[in-house]
């Protein structure tokens, strides 16, 4: 018995002892080869972004617009070589603040380049602003982000999410509707998306009569369209994305709504679903800061390399990542690659006037572009431009303070 | 809300119970009735919705595709009962949880290495791409109608099995006391085998012939898991007539919910849940 538990005891011990000896080999390890890289003056970027999920897609084509950047640029930015980190941070805010964590703290990134889904974004704002790590978001659209959350080392290359519909208030104004009904998913972006078109539709004297919303992420709207066609408006715009933006216009053509009452949105409604729908997206108009047929020198010339790297046709979102990339190589060679001059960096970036595919753009003072929001219309399988609807359109940034 | 307008939206809500009722078919006998749970419900129903679209993009024809898709989908199902199910009958309902959730992971990666992650749409069949017209600028998709159709003849099809065939009775016998059965005679791993089967049939025939109405997408499994659930729960575990009862009552609240309360329509589906098991814990047609 005595020697049963002598047993025990020794075995607890040299486990204890084992453990300890593993964590020393282990942080040991970690130490050298973490000054090892730093000699190398390898730059680390870290890619927090959502690599499985609904969202997979716009993860990988963000990841590949970032990397054609860099490839331009030889394969560094600013003289410096890029060793890339990726997280997936699956579109779930209740694992960004570890996700972004492990970027932060275990791997000590130079910058954070993230993410598509807005609630992980404040949840990284959350942990960034502490950090004070250089973030660039490649897409998620909350406002508060270059808002009332806004931060110096925040930095947006995609849009806001008021931005997206504050056009379309000219635009409807312009074709003759007095009134419209906004129909979206109730959550965040849906709720600025609407706030962003009241205020510019209602700048010109139109009425928004009637917000409707769904829960998210439901596609049942066959109840909402009845209250449309009973309400019946002189326009209805409508966010929603992917799958939902799919069905919606599917249901309001089975409707009989479509031709009887003008559809306008923010662009993603018809961005990447087009293939899906047939004809039930045809002659539907949008704002985005991107679109089909631009025709401009920079443009095509993005398209084919894009096309001809990685075989796929890129869109919105490659773009977007794309201009992350050169934002960052703004900043990187305002500092000659010395990333430890963070206020150097910063400098370089807000100076910055990006040569993007989408036409040229400046940053706010709140670090969101300040860009040309184009009116496109579905034609066939592309959304054609057929205008700038909003010249230079900046947020306004309400509540940053910096 | 006029009268005209109060009908529609009546009928919006039915339609929609009945839609929920097929979706929510499949679990009903796994869950209800087997008492397994099968979180992975949501990916049998996106496998058949996968099925009719790559299936309908072939053979050009929505219901050949189906009735290609379905023997599939049984077989799918009897291989996955055979291999991974029928181990775990005896084993807490947790070893259940842990399977049918990895298979979700499962089933979504191979969806993305199969089909892509691309949204697609599947074209209503000619036969039934036709509107009937109610007011001067709303007109109702016959498909919809159809479908509602089809809910009703599966609902009483499977209510007739459960509660008036042999089969029905050996399965329900099985459900309470399945030594007993066995020592009775009767096959009851053949008959698992077959009731596990076709419920995922069903859930992947709520797939594909609900495909042309919700478009086929990534994750679009996970938006059905949990209303089939709450389905199962209100109306009752074990109770074909409790299920759809429960899709009926749900469709009205949600339509009428989004319509007349739009601010809180996310949560009456829960709310109402919250009462029905405060009143009756064990569902409205479920046994005590």
């Amino acid at each position: 018995m005595s020697q049963n538990d002598k047993d025990v005891f020794d075995r607890r011990e040299f486990l204890k002892g084992t453990a300890a000896v593993a964590g020393a080999a282990a942080a040991g390890t970690l130490l050298p080869s973490a000054t090892a890289l730093a000699q190398q003056g390898k730059l680390k970027v870290g890619l927090m972004l959502p690599y499985t999920g609904t969202f997979a897609q716009l993860g990988v084509a963000i990841t590949n617009g970032f990397k054609l950047a860099v490839e331009e640029r030889g394969g560094k930015l600013a003289g410096r070589e890029i060793e890339f980190i990726t997280v997936d941070d699956e579109s779930n805010p209740a694992k960004a603040p570890e996700n972004v964590n492990k970027l932060v703290q275990r791997d000590k990134v130079d910058v954070v380049i993230g993410t598509v889904h807005s609630g992980v974004v404040m949840g990284m704002a959350k942990v960034l602003k502490e950090s004070g790590t250089l973030w660039i978001n490649p897409n998620g659209g909350a406002g508060a982000m270059t808002g009332a959350a806004c931060a110096p080392n925040f930095f947006r290359t995609s849009f806001s999410n008021w931005q997206t519909t504050h056009a379309l208030g000219k635009v409807l104004k312009a074709k003759g509707h007095k009134n419209a009904v906004f129909i979206t998913w109730k959550y965040a972006a849906g709720e600025e998306m609407m706030e962003g078109f009241k205020e510019g539709f209602e700048k010109e004297g139109g009425k928004l009569v009637k917000e409707l919303y769904t829960p998210f992420p439901q596609v049942e709207f066959q109840a909402l369209l009845t209250e449309i066609a009973s309400i019946k408006p002189d326009a209805v715009v409508a966010f929603f994305a992917g799958g939902g933006a799919a069905k919606f216009l599917k249901d309001y053509q089975a409707a009989g709504l479509k031709g009887k009452i003008p559809l306008y949105g923010s662009g993603f409604l018809t961005d990447g679903v087009l293939d899906a729908v047939g004809d039930a997206g045809e002659g539907v108009e949008t704002t985005l800061h991107y679109a089909d047929g631009l025709d401009t020198k920079k443009d095509k010339a993005f398209r084919l390399a894009y096309a001809k790297t990685f075989k796929l046709q890129p869109d919105v979102y490659a773009v977007q990542g794309y201009d992350a990339g050169q934002l960052l190589a703004a900043g990187l060679e305002a500092v000659k690659g010395n990333v430890a001059d963070k206020v150097g960096v910063i400098k370089g970036m807000e100076a910055a006037k990006i040569d993007s595919p989408r036409g040229v753009w400046t940053l706010s003072k709140a670090h969101n572009p300040v860009q040309d929001m184009y009116l496109r219309k579905v034609v066939g399988k592309e959304n054609k431009v057929q205008g700038v609807a909003w010249k230079a359109l900046a947020d306004p940034a309400r509540g940053c303070k910096m | 809300m006029d009268f005209a307008f109060f009908l529609i939206q009546l009928l919006n809500g039915l339609q929609y119970g009945l839609l929920l009722f097929l979706v929510a078919s499949g679990l009903t006998l796994v869950f209800g009735i087997m008492g397994i749970i099968n979180l992975a419900h949501g990916s049998f129903y996106m496998v058949g919705a996968y099925l009719a679209w790559s299936l309908a993009g072939m053979t050009g024809n929505l219901a050949t595709a189906i009735l290609l898709a379905i023997p599939l989908t049984v077989v799918l199902g009897m291989a996955l009962e055979r291999l991974l199910f029928r181990h775990l009958y005896q084993r807490d309902h947790l070893y259940q949880v842990l399977l049918t959730y990895g298979l979700i992971l499962v089933f979504e990666e191979l969806r993305s290495l199969i089909w892509g992650d691309d949204v697609h749409g599947v074209a209503v069949p000619a036969l039934l791409n036709a509107s009937i017209s109610l007011t001067e600028n709303l007109s109702y998709p016959v498909y919809r109608l159809a479908i509602s159709g089809v809910c009703l003849l599966l609902a009483a099809a499977l209510y007739f099995l459960i509660q008036k065939t042999r089969l029905g009775m050996m399965i329900r016998a099985g459900a309470s006391n399945r030594d007993m059965v066995q020592s009775l005679g009767i096959d009851i791993k053949l008959i698992y085998t077959l009731v596990f089967a076709l419920g995922i049939a069903l859930a992947a025939f709520a797939g594909m012939i609900n495909a042309p109405l919700s478009s086929v997408f990534p994750n679009m499994g996970s938006s059905v898991l949990i209303i089939c659930f709450v389905v199962v729960v209100i109306g009752g575990i074990g109770s074909v007539k409790g299920a759809m009862a429960a899709s009926l009552m749900i469709g009205l609240a949600e339509t009428f919910g989004t319509v007349l309360v739009p601010e809180v329509a996310g949560m009456i589906v829960y709310v109402l849940m919250a009462i029905v098991l405060v009143w009756r814990p064990q569902g409205l047609f479920g046994k005590a």
